[in-house]
């Protein structure tokens, strides 16, 4: 552990602010799905940057901890850098880009590849927590609405899906009821993640802007939102990774030229650099690698 | 016979001013009452009080539920009103676009309800939303249409198909015909006539056009300044009204 910058309090936030969230994190555990409100303070950086995430990962973090950030599975993307340099410098915290070794993970738009254990936290950026909004733009009725359990709004949307595509086309935010009471908005997440939400680890959600708090309790039932003649399918490309070969972790599509080059590539950077240690081959692997 | 819905002695005031006071009536199965006066009379004020929009200063509204007898709506938890605000009960706006979700297509308009009360089968949802376009004289080819891209009776028929899928037993209509030329105006209420029989529906229609509750309405109510000032049957009303303010009304419909 190396020594945080003595101009800042532990993990950037003052300890009452801590306290508060800390608060608002114990509520949202004892209620799975419920979003709880909390005053989100200004951050260094713009909304829309993680500021929740951020104030949720420095609500929770000890010295002893090991932090990884990842921004869309990444761990060397901008976004992810610049967090994981704001708590090297405030809370002078172990980081690592091991899924494996870190006990608190921030993340943004994916789940790791590697499965999380009993211990980890798992700390979501969410941009937008009220999984109705685009359905009720009144968020005095999409309370009431939660509070009533009506969540047949919900289905409209998947059923205009449905409609206009032939299939439930909705690929990312893809929404969940949690313990069979909230419906909850898992971030932007693909809905190839949606099953990894039934989780060993602790699953933490912060909306900075929107200044809302909801998690996921360890081996919380959570359900995919689906119809019985449309089932939920977590989809990805119908292709395997070409760094590492493997065919079961989500991909990113990556334009290479103008000739309509494109390759598929594990969107874990981890996870496939990971399995390119161990030896794995993908189409587009160099020759000369051993 | 039990009424199906009961008012006794609604009053609503705003501020100082009345909206409507001291309503009373029985509104029996099967039964359409017609509420009739100017703008201003409270008609829409009392309606929306029965309908549970609006929360009156006194009275009760006793609605004989399907599985507990007469209940007091108003007296009822939240949850209890707002599912029978899904199932039993139906709202017909005067301006469709207030009835509608404009942002989706005409079939999950229709659908809502169902998926509300629990309907999860794709393929059932869409049969019925297709048949309940048919019954209100929408093309089926039309069912993944917005509403925006509907003229306004299409709209207005649509929002009756919406409101009648769950097969309510009570439906309460405000201004259905409301801005609407006189062409569409005759072919809505045809339809609506038909729909009221075949299904049994007990209906409290607010308007002030009197042809409209003489081809739908069984009984009407007159009201101004927020107090009724007649009620009877439809053609006893019409043809022989007693109260000044009613013959007033008779006699400025034009005749062509």
């Amino acid at each position: 552990m190396t020594l945080h910058d003595p101009n800042y309090n532990f993990a950037y936030l003052d300890e009452q602010t801590k306290r508060m969230i800390r608060r608002a994190l114990l509520k949202a555990l004892a209620i799975p799905g419920y979003q709880v409100p909390f005053a989100s303070r200004e951050m260094p950086m713009p909304y829309g940057w993680g500021t929740g995430g951020v104030q949720v990962t420095a609500a929770c973090l000890t010295p002893e901890d090991t932090l990884k950030v990842i921004d869309q599975g990444a761990d060397d993307t901008t976004n992810a850098v610049s967090i994981r340099k704001f708590f090297q410098r405030t809370a002078g915290v172990a980081v690592t880009e091991q899924t494996a070794q870190a006990s608190v993970i921030q993340t943004r738009h994916r789940i790791p590849e590697t499965p999380l254990i009993e211990g980890q936290i798992l700390v979501y950026q969410v941009p937008i927590p009220e999984p109705l909004r685009f359905l009720e733009p009144r968020e005095t009725e999409t309370r009431r609405m939660h509070a009533l359990e009506e969540y047949g709004l919900m289905h409209v949307k998947l059923y205009e899906d449905i409609a206009h595509n032939g299939e439930i086309s909705t690929a990312y935010a893809y929404p969940v009821k949690v313990e069979g009471r909230y419906v909850m908005d898992p971030s932007p997440i693909p809905k190839f993640d949606n099953p990894k939400l039934e989780s060993a680890a602790i699953q933490l959600f912060g909306a900075g802007r929107e200044q809302r708090i909801y998690a996921l309790p360890p081996y919380c039932r959570v359900t995919s939102l689906d119809f019985e003649d449309h089932p939920f399918e977590a989809s990805k490309a119908d292709h395997d990774c070409d760094l590492c070969g493997c065919a079961t972790s989500y991909l990113d599509e990556v334009i290479v030229d103008d000739a309509g080059g494109r390759m598929f590539v594990c969107s874990d950077t981890d996870f496939c650099t990971g399995r390119r240690e161990g030896g794995h081959r993908g189409r587009l692997s160099p020759e000369d690698m051993a | 016979m039990t009424p199906l819905l009961q008012a006794r002695g609604l009053t609503k005031h705003y501020g100082a001013r009345l909206g409507c006071g001291n309503v009373s009536f029985d509104l029996y199965p099967g039964e359409v009452m017609g509420i009739v006066g100017e703008s201003g009379s409270g008609k829409s004020t009392l309606l929306s009080c029965l309908a549970g929009h609006l929360s009156p200063d006194a009275g009760e509204v006793i609605f004989d539920t399907r599985d507990h007898g007469p209940q007091d709506v108003l007296r009822m938890s939240e949850p209890a009103r707002r599912m029978l605000g899904r199932t039993d009960w139906a709202f017909v706006h005067q301006n469709a676009r207030d009835g509608l979700r404009m942002g989706v297509s005409a079939g999950a308009n229709v659908g809502e309800r169902l998926m509300a009360v629990g309907a999860r089968h794709y393929g059932d949802i869409r049969e019925q939303a297709t048949d309940w376009l048919g019954r209100v004289e929408i093309a089926a080819d039309r069912i993944d249409d917005r509403p925006r891209a509907f003229s306004g009776g299409m709209q207005q028929r649509l929002q009756i198909a919406r409101n009648l899928v769950t097969g309510p037993r009570l439906v309460f209509m405000d201004e259905p015909t409301g801005g609407l030329d006189v062409s569409v105006q005759a072919r809505l209420l045809d339809l609506l006539r038909g729909l009221v029989r075949e299904m049994g529906l007990s209906a409290i229609v607010v308007t002030h056009d009197l042809a409209v509750v003489r081809l739908l309405a069984d009984r009407l109510m007159v009201m101004k300044g927020g107090a009724v000032v007649e009620a009877g049957l439809t053609d006893q009303v019409l043809d022989d009204p007693q109260h000044g303010y009613t013959q007033l009304l008779v006699s400025s419909v034009l005749q062509v």
